[in-house]
């Protein structure tokens, strides 16, 4: 009877594992094809390492052979940033309201909404951003396509994902935590914010990875709104081009050391990703030696 | 008194939410109300798309999901059972795998378009075709699908493994006939992103699905996806944007009925198999 | 289970019943310029519809995919929106349209003609208010296209200027990205293709086309060659063509598809003149 279940456990187990290497695998052809692409690039500029211009020139004119991708990263980073810190607070808020305030009906109209939303695709809230959000921004302050409009329209769209996941995670919290909290006299607001989101902590941790990735690997929508002129970005209501838009911009017309130039880019838009999941990984290994010793 | 504030605080942040949503949603609506028929929905376009419908399209656009889902479903499913369920917490095998995960969730949409076009269509010599870009759409779906799974069955208190165990019951059977039926929220909501992400999907699917137009007749045919039409109706086609939004409004309906679908397919196969108390 | 997984093979195996075909007497493919891509799709509709059993397929990539597909033999039919350039003379073009580039303004805008000097200096960041120019006291904001457009080029190329001297507030992709930019912005001027402007004009769209070195920018004048700056829209093969290829070519080329290149605001070269009634 224990060396049936063994071994059916164990063949699960194998399979399961394969799935994984395929993950793995994926990953890594991904990443061997951006360098492979990348790489004229690299072996072009002479060893003595000009392709490190990529990170400090400021100036991207590729067709006369300046690739300086500094202020791109940077405005990558910014519009990343601002679309983060402004849905995170927004996001988690509304999976609040949603598993603990709202009434039931409700609480289905809202949800279908956000459904509903996660789905739209970038162009839509690209085309909304370009018709509806620049034109206001426009009368406030020209040009209008700006670093804040991306920010809105990307927190926007990464909004969903936040609120969605951060809802799932919540549901998840054991009811006796719940209950619990509500015998030993409580305030609601201490038993949400005390007890239960640091119990989906890790829920919506991950939940927030997944929409900052997404809102680093945004396109079209940032494309249509954020002015896409390359410069450090100086102010809300500059125009600045991120990494992904200058890839959808370039990559059809671009030949040769320009192409591989701009997968360099892919690649390190992968690499930042990289640091900021090996960060968020660190943070969660210090938060669970929090919950179980310290 | 406190409690007031912290109540009306998050009333007033779920109002924001929902009434800017709602702003870009009317939009869509509104536009698109002015656009379509119902023949909208079976012809075939014209005119570069300013005339006729999106018939060929929504094909298309079924096939991909069908394809993306089929591939990218149990595959999730299973890594991310083996991440909360057979993985030691400490093996470098777990951690790798959960920040390759996180590098793909955060590949931009036209790296995968040119990965896919490079490797499911010239390297694999699917060519443009609606299986190069339903594969495609699985790589980007995976990851978010996988963190969501696995979120949900982690969740799932140890008390119900131990019982399992202390049944009898070979791991398996416990996560077919507990753990999974206990993750089904998180199951939904993964399916839920994962078919968003997908219809939302433009730039990869231009590079390997393809622009054609026409009805597919097999999944080696070359086909349009609603978001890619979408796309070119609005920004590359003069005069396009009625039918754009028309095909925009069809998206969305389209997502409510996917989304619906999805919550009806996971009750039932995962059913719920032990009354919690 | 593995009754499932007979019935999921043979439902595969009826769905790919295909064999990708390429370049015979059956099939064409055509990638490369957005631009031409729904026009080129128009004309293979019209060409399959009066050659049953023929199959065209048209997809994107941009001009530079449309060259170095052509070149290598990865596609039968390169679409590029300008002329070819003189490292590309391994390979010919067939010219099928024109395409005017009119310089545009908001329509409320009181400047109702620009200098090409003016023009230089707005573009070179000299002049940054309109009141400079006759205009309200706003500050200019210019909008500019992305490297390696053949748009952009050409507008450098008739100005002489680098792109590097060009200090724009926006830069666009799509020519609709532009339209709707300035239609939104009453302090913007930007570059388009005039049939897209024009077309724009007489749906209400709050721009208006400016003359260029006192030539109107309209269709018309584009066609009688009267009007400075205008693109060529090509279809580059790297052989002669033959068969079905050539055949293709000649009725892309001919006073046939007229009608088709008016629909997509193009405008048809010279010497299809001689033709039409």
């Amino acid at each position: 009877m224990l060396s049936n279940s063994n071994r059916i456990d164990r063949r699960l187990n194998g399979l399961l594992l394969s799935m994984v290497c395929v993950t793995a695998l994926l990953l890594a052809l991904i990443v061997l094809f951006l360098l492979s692409e990348a790489w004229p690039f690299f072996a072009n500029r002479e060893p003595d390492g000009t392709w490190l211009q990529l990170f400090y020139r400021q100036n991207w004119y590729p067709l006369e052979g300046q690739f300086g991708m500094a202020p791109m990263i940077l405005s990558s980073l910014a519009v990343t940033a601002g679309a983060v810190s402004l849905a995170l607070p927004l996001g988690l808020g509304s999976a609040i309201f949603l598993q603990f305030y709202a009434p039931p009906r409700s609480a289905q109209g809202f949800r279908l909404l956000l459904n509903v939303l996660a789905g739209i695709p970038s162009v839509v809230f690209g085309l909304w951003g370009l018709t509806r959000l620049v034109p206001l921004i426009t009368s406030w302050q020209p040009p209008g396509a700006s670093l804040l409009a991306a920010i809105i329209v990307l927190a926007l769209m990464i909004l969903p994902t936040i609120a969605l996941t951060s809802a799932s995670s919540l549901a998840s919290v054991p009811k006796e935590m719940l209950t619990g909290s509500m015998a030993l006299g409580l305030r609601r607001n201490t038993q949400i914010l005390h007890v239960i989101l640091p119990a989906a902590r890790a829920g919506i941790n991950s939940g927030v990875l997944l929409a900052t990735a997404r809102a680093l690997g945004e396109t079209l929508a940032v494309l249509m709104v954020a002015g896409n002129v390359v410069q450090f970005p100086s102010g809300l209501f500059e125009p600045v081009r991120v990494l992904t838009a200058n890839i959808a911009l370039e990559m059809a017309y671009a030949m040769g050391d320009h192409r591989a130039s701009l997968f360099a880019s892919g690649l390190l838009l992968t690499l930042l990703v990289w640091l900021l999941s090996w960060f968020a990984h660190r943070v969660n290994q210090v938060n669970n030696r929090e919950i179980r010793g310290g | 008194m406190a409690d007031r504030i912290f109540s009306g605080l998050l009333f007033s942040c779920a109002l924001l939410v929902v009434s800017s949503l709602l702003w870009v949603l009317s939009d869509v609506v509104l536009q698109g109300a002015v656009h379509f028929n119902w023949q909208f929905l079976f012809a075939a376009p014209s005119n570069a798309g300013r005339d006729g419908g999106i018939g060929p399209i929504l094909v298309s656009t079924l096939w991909l999901l069908l394809i993306a889902l089929t591939v990218a479903l149990p595959l999730g499913l299973g890594v991310a059972i083996w991440l909360s369920e057979f993985a030691q917490s400490n093996s470098r095998l777990a951690s790798s795998t959960g920040i390759s995960l996180d590098i793909l969730a955060g590949v931009p949409s036209i790296v995968y378009g040119l990965f896919g076009n490079a490797f499911f269509s010239i390297y694999l010599g699917l060519g443009f075709s609606l299986l190069s870009g339903g594969l495609t759409l699985a790589c980007m779906i995976l990851p978010v699908f996988v963190r969501t799974c696995e979120v949900g069955l982690r969740a799932v208190t140890d008390d119900w493994r131990r019982g399992a165990l202390a049944l009898g019951m070979t791991r398996s059977a416990a996560i077919w006939h507990i753990l999974l039926p206990a993750a089904r929220p998180a199951i939904v909501a993964g399916l839920i992103l994962s078919i968003g992400r997908a219809t939302a999907e433009t730039a990869a699917l231009l590079f390997t699905s393809g622009y054609v137009d026409r009805m597919p007749g097999s999944l080696l045919d070359s086909g349009r996806a609603l978001a890619v039409h979408i796309y070119d109706l609005s920004m590359n086609i003069t005069g396009g944007d009625g039918a754009a939004y028309a095909s925009a409004l069809v998206l969305v309906t389209l997502i409510i009925a996917l989304n619906t679908l999805a919550q009806g397919l996971v009750d039932s196969w995962f059913k719920q198999r032990l009354k919690i108390a | 289970m593995v009754k499932t997984l007979i019935r999921v093979l043979l439902l595969l195996s009826v769905a790919l019943n295909l064999p990708i075909a390429q370049a015979n007497n059956k099939s064409l493919i055509l990638t490369g310029s957005s631009t031409i891509a729904p026009l080129a799709m128009e004309i293979a509709k019209r060409y399959e519809s009066q050659h049953p059993g023929v199959r065209i397929d048209v997809q994107m990539g941009g001009s530079s995919r449309g060259i170095n597909d052509a070149r290598l033999g990865l596609t039968d039919i390169g679409m590029v929106s300008r002329a070819l350039k003189p490292t590309e003379q391994d390979l010919t073009a067939f010219l099928i349209a024109m395409d005017g580039i009119g310089i545009i303004l908001h329509k409320s805008n009181e400047v109702n003609t620009l200098s090409d000097a003016q023009i230089i200096d707005i573009y070179t960041g000299k002049i940054n208010n309109w009141q400079q120019l006759g205009g309200s006291d706003l500050p200019i904001t210019v909008v500019n296209k992305a490297e390696g457009r053949s748009t952009l080029e050409l507008f450098l190329k008739h100005f002489t200027l680098k792109n590097s001297q060009i200090k724009a507030q926006v830069v666009i992709g799509e020519n609709q990205q532009g339209i709707k930019t300035v239609a939104g912005n009453p302090n913007a001027i930007g570059y388009v293709s005039i049939g897209t402007a024009e077309y724009e004009q007489t749906l209400g769209t709050a721009i208006k086309l400016l003359p260029m070195a006192g030539q109107i920018a309209t269709v018309e004048s584009v066609a009688k060659g009267y009007y400075p700056l205008s693109r060529q829209l090509n279809l580059v093969v790297n052989a002669t063509p033959t068969g079905l290829l050539r055949r293709f070519i000649d009725f892309a080329q001919s006073a046939e598809v007229r009608d088709l290149i008016d629909a997509q605001f193009f405008v048809a070269p010279l010497k299809m003149d001689s033709n039409s009634g």
